[in-house]
């Protein structure tokens, strides 16, 4: 099967999912972006890339952190920058996906940072555009969040340097995370060895040990050893009712405390995609400790972003 | 009119006879076979050399868009497919807007079919007024309407005790019932099976205890009610293992899976294939092959197109948003035939599977060739390949797994009691 992420010369064209890309695609993102920071670091913020682009930000579902670092990464980048809230425009007036798609790109769009409720939204959009035009999956539905994924992997690396010797964490609710998945991908083939991935029975899918990782359901167990901890944000709507009897049920069992931290190696990291229910999968002692790494994340994301928007604007056709 | 039809590879799977000859038409019915009948003088002859000649196809659930469809012709457009896919004789799902839940509206269909002289159109009769599943529908006067069973489609019956006064009430009058087994709590908002593919895509799964815990209601109540039941598109392993366990222990329980579930399951859908939305979801491999023993060791008496003609608004949408069917009348039969070739199945077994095992579950004459039965026949070339494609398609539905596919088998002329009722264009 074609892979509808990369060109006949093997380049990005969208990013859709960090799942069925190269390691050396993965890794291009991440020393490209390790440039920005640099860059940053030394003063300079304003790069050239996409001067002259138009880039739409379409968020069909809410959505303020990542939307932020988007634009802010498109600014850097010198993008002419457009962010659409849609849910209160064109979809309420009955206009379908791919209406609104070609809309805009007789619009003269570039690129579309798309954000959406349905698992699969942005390959649907991305088989619908232009050549040329390119598309970045801001998180859809259940499936996948790759430009989380990726600033994760740069989180990572910048404090573990590679993946090769890493057991990685995943707590919480991996059902309904796009995270998660992206995250499980990333790392395996970045040849991380060892991801575990530790939940409640209703909270992991069926059958995802076949995506690489071990399951736990003991929180004291899975995190034995392990180098990095991600919590996983426990969405409001699922903390009451089947699938679990209450928020304070899941912290006492689930919940990363300083104690339960303490299993994990003296020196592992603990990130987590934001935004936070602390007191729910995060106690503040961990979210603010020495070993959190929540807001170089949140920092690394915005160089992320900028790599691979650039990279995606390179692409020959 | 009288007909023969000289020198087609005669096919009946009800005997198992299979042998090049002539057949011999009068009045819609075959009355020889071999050799002509005394005084038989045709008026004409069609040459079926180098075809296959097998009962017209007989097909257990077809949507035909209407009553709801009329200002696109729908039911037209469906029943030329039909014949075109040597469909002779259908039963129409009762999910139509309105729900085919009232005699006028199942008279209307049946005259306005029978003036077309297309397929035979069986009408399955809505299980609950407005398939809403909550009031029983006129059961009696229904089948007097013409209903051949009722059916809740794939619109949710949620209401066991519902359930229960529908079969209590359907097995006063000895009236057959058509269940879709799908628990609707288990299955709710899901979009695909709940495996691995399901985990990978991020879709909301549709577990295959949503199958299995409906099938169970279903056997419990229909020993205590002595309703005929027949379960509609059967998709799991476990499904088709209980089925198999209650027939062996008495249970006059038939079932039929759709042309879909034989050859796909869920690792078809790649990159969210908005065709491969079906309703059952797509399944496992496992469960695709147990679907496939299930019809050989004839747990599963038939197979049908399950053919749901959805337009392109409907259907290029986001996986989970796209509505669930595919078309699926013009593709049966060659489908059919893939399956036959790819697993070594004699013909007459496979092509058993859509015309006498359905036929005789509705107590038809039909799908069969016999003398005195009516001339419904299919008359296929087996070599002929060709590529499914929107464009020529004459369903009002151009989606399915298998557009783009290349499948062998062309049906050449389709007879509906006696009379040609399709003719390929370029059939000589």
């Amino acid at each position: 099967m074609y892979n509808p992420q990369l060109n006949q010369h093997g380049e990005l064209i969208h990013l859709l999912s960090t799942e069925g890309l190269p390691a050396r695609i993965l890794r291009q993102i991440l020393d490209k972006a390790a440039g920005y920071v640099a860059a940053g670091e030394a003063g300079e913020k304003k790069h050239a890339d996409l001067a002259g682009k138009s880039v739409f930000n379409l968020f069909f579902e809410n959505s303020t952190r990542t939307r932020t670092t988007f634009e802010i990464a498109q600014k850097r980048l010198s993008a002419d920058v457009h962010s659409l809230n849609i849910q209160a425009s064109s979809t309420a007036k009955g206009e379908t996906l791919l209406d609104t798609i070609h809309n805009l790109e007789a619009m003269g769009a570039d690129m579309f940072v798309v954000r959406h409720a349905e698992s699969g939204a942005p390959f649907l959009i991305a088989k619908h555009v232009k050549p040329g035009v390119a598309v970045v999956n801001a998180g859809d539905g259940r499936h996948a969040h790759p430009t989380q994924a990726l600033l994760d992997m740069y989180t990572i690396r910048h404090f573990k340097g590679d993946f090769q010797n890493l057991t990685v964490a995943i707590v919480g609710d991996i059902l309904h995370s796009r995270v998660a998945r992206s995250q499980i991908h990333a790392l395996t083939t970045l040849g991380c060895p060892e991801v575990r991935v530790i939940g409640p029975k209703t909270l992991l899918p069926r059958d995802v040990e076949q995506l690489g990782v071990q399951v736990f359901h003991d929180l004291n167990e899975g995190l034995k050893g392990v180098d990095v901890v991600i919590a996983l944000r426990l969405q409001n709507e699922r903390m009451n009712g089947a699938l679990l009897p209450s928020a304070n049920e899941f912290n006492q069992f689930y919940g990363l405390s300083k104690e339960k931290l303490a299993l994990a190696k003296p020196d592992a990291i603990v990130m987590h995609p934001g935004p936070m229910n602390r007191g729910v999968e995060i106690d503040s002692a961990v979210a603010d400790g020495a070993q959190s790494v929540i807001l170089d994340q949140v920092t690394f994301g915005i160089a992320v972003r900028m790599a691979v928007m650039s990279i995606l604007s390179e692409a020959r056709l | 009119m009288n007909m023969l039809i000289q020198n087609g590879r005669v096919i009946d799977p009800a005997s198992g006879f299979d042998s090049v000859t002539d057949l011999y038409l009068d009045q819609g019915r075959i009355v020889a076979i071999g050799a002509a009948p005394a005084g038989f003088k045709e008026e004409i002859t069609l040459d079926a050399k180098g075809l296959t000649v097998m009962p017209g196809l007989v097909d257990l659930a077809a949507r035909l868009g209407e009553p709801g469809g009329e200002h696109k012709n729908k039911l037209q457009s469906e029943l030329k497919a039909a014949v075109a896919g040597g469909v002779t004789t259908l039963c129409a799902m009762p999910d139509t807007k309105p729900a085919l839940d009232q005699p006028s509206l199942v008279q209307m269909l049946r005259q306005k079919t029978e003036a077309l002289g297309l397929a035979r159109v069986l009408p399955l009769g809505a299980l609950t007024r407005s398939l809403e599943g909550t009031e029983l529908t006129e059961f009696a006067k229904l089948r007097e309407a013409g209903c051949v069973a009722f059916s809740q489609a794939d619109a949710p019956l949620a209401d066991t005790r519902v359930l229960y006064r529908a079969m209590q009430y359907a097995a006063t009058y000895g009236i057959a019932l058509r269940l879709r087994p799908q628990d609707v709590c288990l299955a709710a908002g899901g979009v695909a099976h709940d495996g691995q593919v399901a985990t990978r895509l991020g879709l909301p799964a549709v577990p295959a205890v949503a199958e299995t815990v409906a099938i169970a209601t279903i056997v419990i109540l229909m020993r205590d009610s002595g309703a005929c039941v027949h379960l509609e598109r059967i998709s799991t392993q476990e499904g088709v293992a209980m089925i198999a366990a209650a027939r062996a222990d008495g249970l006059k329980l038939t079932c039929d899976v759709s042309i879909n579930h034989v050859h796909l399951a869920d690792t078809d859908i790649g990159y969210f294939d908005s065709n491969m939305r079906l309703s059952p979801p797509l399944r496992s491999v496992r469960d695709r092959d147990a679907i496939q023993q299930g019809l050989l060791d004839g747990t599963i008496t038939a197979i049908c197109s399950d053919h749901t003609p959805v337009g392109n608004d409907d259907k290029l949408l986001p996986f989970g948003e796209a509505a669930a069917g595919a078309t699926g009348l013009e593709i049966l039969l060659p489908l059919v035939l893939a399956w036959a070739e790819q697993k070594q199945i004699a013909l007459p077994i496979a092509l058993a599977k859509i015309t006498s095992a359905p036929a005789m579950l509705l107590g038809l004459e039909a799908g069969q060739i016999k003398v005195g039965a009516p001339a419904d026949l299919c008359i296929f070339d087996a070599h002929a390949t060709w590529r499914v494609a929107a464009e020529t398609l004459i369903s009002n539905g151009k989606h399915t797994p298998f557009v783009g596919v290349e499948l062998r088998g062309r049906v050449q002329y389709t007879l509906v009691g006696g009379h040609i009722a399709y003719t390929e264009p370029g059939a000589a």
